[in-house]
């Protein structure tokens, strides 16, 4: 099966992903043991007892395995700030940026699918090119300027939307919702120019191809073109990159997370970054990398459902 | 209805198409892709348009049926289907015809078929929009078609990619999903060029053997003479978006008029020809359709030209019951005889091609 076939290579990546963070963050200058006993208590008997006490005197292949193998299990190790487990801390963080970068990916596709098919369909006319220089426009804005510009706008002119903050869902879904929706937007509206003119693109050289035409000579309607023939095969570029860019906001979602100070992962991961606290550092950037790997799989086994010739070919082509 | 009107409907053409002119509008100038055509299709019978790449057919298809875009594309002439006016009806009247009356198979069956879907989605898809068949009827009806154009097991080719079938079993496909409400006039764009050779003929038959049965009309475009050769009832040759020449099949074989005709004829391979005899191609390319220089189109390419060629349009002229051609010194009479003596005595034609020297040869012989 596809799925099982392509299982070897997700292990080596993730594999090659958790040395790499771990690597990344114990060659880093500077001696934690430091920065947990504070300048002031840094004795050297206390700095020995602390490094010790935190194996950071083994040699690096010993650490990283015992590092990984207690992450397996679920045990990133415990804060050297807070003395808080790193997983639970993930836990709690996890789905507040889950839903943030949900909420963006959703409103991007929700207002760009429609959009990019429209401009694909008037090529060359009025609004084509209104969408066109409208979703250049977005790009070219960074996204804590469209942060602030939302926050502006709805927090503090109509005052509909929180500018801060964050409610659980457990808690108040409405609320929830409402302090979620200016830090999704903020993340969703260059996404949302991007596949825009990912799908314009695609779909203006789906719309030329023979099928189309023996579709039309069916008699079937425009909008059945369009939805039901032209916008799967014309769907794979946006799919590669919406894949990639869960990657981005994730990354995205720290700055955004500051802006509006929401408790996501991204703020934990920017917080243990700034106090050198070196687990929690490990732990977030792992899974962060983790589910960026796992999107982007899961991406790949959606190909074969969008393209039936992918898993066909494939096999073919190994037997 | 009386016989009277029933033999005037059996006598009113099925496709009637009078100096159709259809010019895009680009950067580069106004192209002339199809200049003035004229045709007729009645029922139960085959018409064959040949002409080489670029001459103008596979546009001219797309005009009849009303495929082009409306944007940057000029269109004058008529095209009646039933006597009705198809060039001025809008994308959604034509809808109710597309499919349901006037049907299309395309080149290539690779990028004809949606490679997405499965194929038994793709056949019922028109039976549920014109016939509004649905779910177990339209799967059976589907299986029906896909046994009368030859698929072997055709309930399970329904739940199959067109990726998974070989390029002669799609192009039968195609032809299914093109048959599936019994249009009266089907035109097929160069049907077979994509094809095996041995999967050419089998396709050409089951366009005729289904065209018999369904008494429809059936529009062959191609650039292959050898594949209209023994199916049409008709064949018209087309050049720079003209055609040039007009006749019954048998005809058009034995008396063709124009050199252009003359050329495509001599370029078929004969299997009585002694093996490594050259080919006889024609010289030259086809003109630009931008600004196309005067006279006849043709006239660069031809052994026969004159002076006359240079600046005169030839235009169809009447030869035989059915056989036109557009030429100033026609193939076949004294008058081309004269033409082409004089130039081989000059060895260049007026346009200032020289004669190839093969053309000396048969010229020589005859």
């Amino acid at each position: 099966m596809y799925v099982l076939r392509r299982l070897p290579s997700l292990i080596a990546t993730l594999l090659a992903v958790s040395i790499l963070t771990f690597l990344m963050t114990s060659l880093l200058p500077g001696d934690p043991a430091l920065q947990i006993l504070g300048a002031e208590n840094a004795t050297p008997e206390a700095i020995a007892a602390v490094r010790s006490e935190l194996s950071l005197d083994d040699p690096l292949p010993v650490r990283y395995l015992h590092w990984i193998g207690d992450a397996l299990t679920g045990d990133f190790g415990r804060s050297y700030r807070t003395n808080e487990p790193v997983s639970q801390a993930i836990i709690e963080r996890l789905p507040v940026t889950a839903e943030i970068g949900l909420l963006a990916i959703v409103i991007a596709l929700a207002i760009a699918i429609p959009v990019g098919m429209l401009s694909a369909y008037r090529a060359g006319t009025r609004t084509d090119k209104v969408i066109s220089s409208t979703s250049f426009g977005l790009l070219a804005v960074p996204n804590f300027m469209v942060a602030i510009l939302l926050i502006l706008v709805f927090a503090v002119w109509l005052g509909v939307l929180p500018a801060t903050g964050w409610v659980n869902f457990t808690d108040n879904p409405v609320q929830n919702l409402r302090s979620a929706l200016l830090p999704a937007l903020s993340l969703a509206i260059a996404e949302m120019a991007v596949y825009t003119r990912l799908l314009r693109t695609d779909m203006i050289a789906t719309l030329q191809q023979d099928f189309v035409t023996m579709a039309r000579v069916k008699g079937v309607s425009n909008r059945r073109i369009l939805f039901r023939h032209a916008l799967r095969p014309s769907s794979f570029s946006l799919l590669t990159v919406a894949g990639v860019q869960v990657g981005a906001i994730i990354g995205g979602s720290v700055v955004i997370e500051t802006l509006f100070a929401v408790p996501g992962v991204g703020r934990l991961l920017l917080e243990a970054v700034l106090v050198r606290d070196l687990l929690m550092v490990q732990g977030v950037a792992l899974v962060i990398a983790v589910s960026y790997v796992v999107v982007n799989f899961t991406v790949d086994i959606l190909y074969s459902y969008l393209d039936p010739r992918i898993s066909h070919g494939r096999s073919s082509a190994r037997v | 209805m009386t016989n009277a009107q029933l033999a005037g409907r059996a006598n009113e053409p099925l496709l009637e198409v009078d100096d159709l002119r259809t010019y895009f509008d680009t950067p580069r100038g106004i192209v002339k892709a199809v200049d003035g055509v004229s045709l007729r299709v009645d029922r139960g019978k085959t018409l064959g348009v040949v002409g080489e790449s670029g001459s103008g057919k596979t546009v001219l298809s797309r005009s009849i049926m009303n495929l082009l875009p409306k944007t940057n594309t000029i269109r004058e002439g008529s095209v009646r289907f039933e006597g009705r006016e198809l060039t001025t009806m809008k994308n959604k009247e034509m809808r109710t015809i597309w499919g349901a009356e006037m049907a299309m198979v395309l080149q290539d069956p690779m990028t004809s078929l949606n490679p997405v879907t499965k194929i038994g989605e793709q056949i019922t898809e028109s039976l549920g929009i014109h016939l509004n068949e649905k779910g177990k009827v339209a799967k059976a009806h589907a299986v029906e078609l896909l046994k009368s154009v030859g698929i072997p097991a055709a309930e399970r080719r329904l739940g199959e990619y067109p990726h998974q079938l070989s390029g002669g079993m799609r192009q039968r496909v195609t032809i299914a999903i093109a048959l599936a409400c019994s249009p009266k006039l089907l035109v097929a764009d160069e049907p077979t060029t994509a094809l095996d050779v041995t999967v050419q003929r089998q396709i050409l038959d089951l366009l005729e053997s289904q065209q018999t049965q369904r008494n429809m009309g059936l529009i062959i475009i191609t650039h292959d003479l050898g594949v209209v050769a023994g199916r049409a009832d008709e064949i018209a040759v087309m050049y720079a978006g003209r055609i040039v020449e007009r006749a019954p099949t048998r005809e058009l074989f034995a008396r063709n008029r124009h050199p252009y005709t003359e050329g495509l004829l001599r370029s078929i391979p004969r299997l009585h020809q002694p093996s490594h005899s050259r080919l006889q191609a024609i010289p030259g390319r086809p003109p630009d359709l931008v600004d196309p220089p005067a006279g006849c189109p043709f006239a660069p390419r031809c052994n026969y030209a004159q002076d006359k060629c240079l600046t005169e349009t030839p235009v169809l002229a009447p030869h035989a019951a059915g056989h036109e051609a557009a030429c100033h010194f026609p193939v076949g009479t004294t008058a081309g005889q004269e033409a082409l003596a004089r130039n081989v005595a000059a060895g260049r034609t007026a346009a200032g091609t020289p004669l190839d020297s093969t053309v000396l040869a048969t010229a020589g012989a005859a």
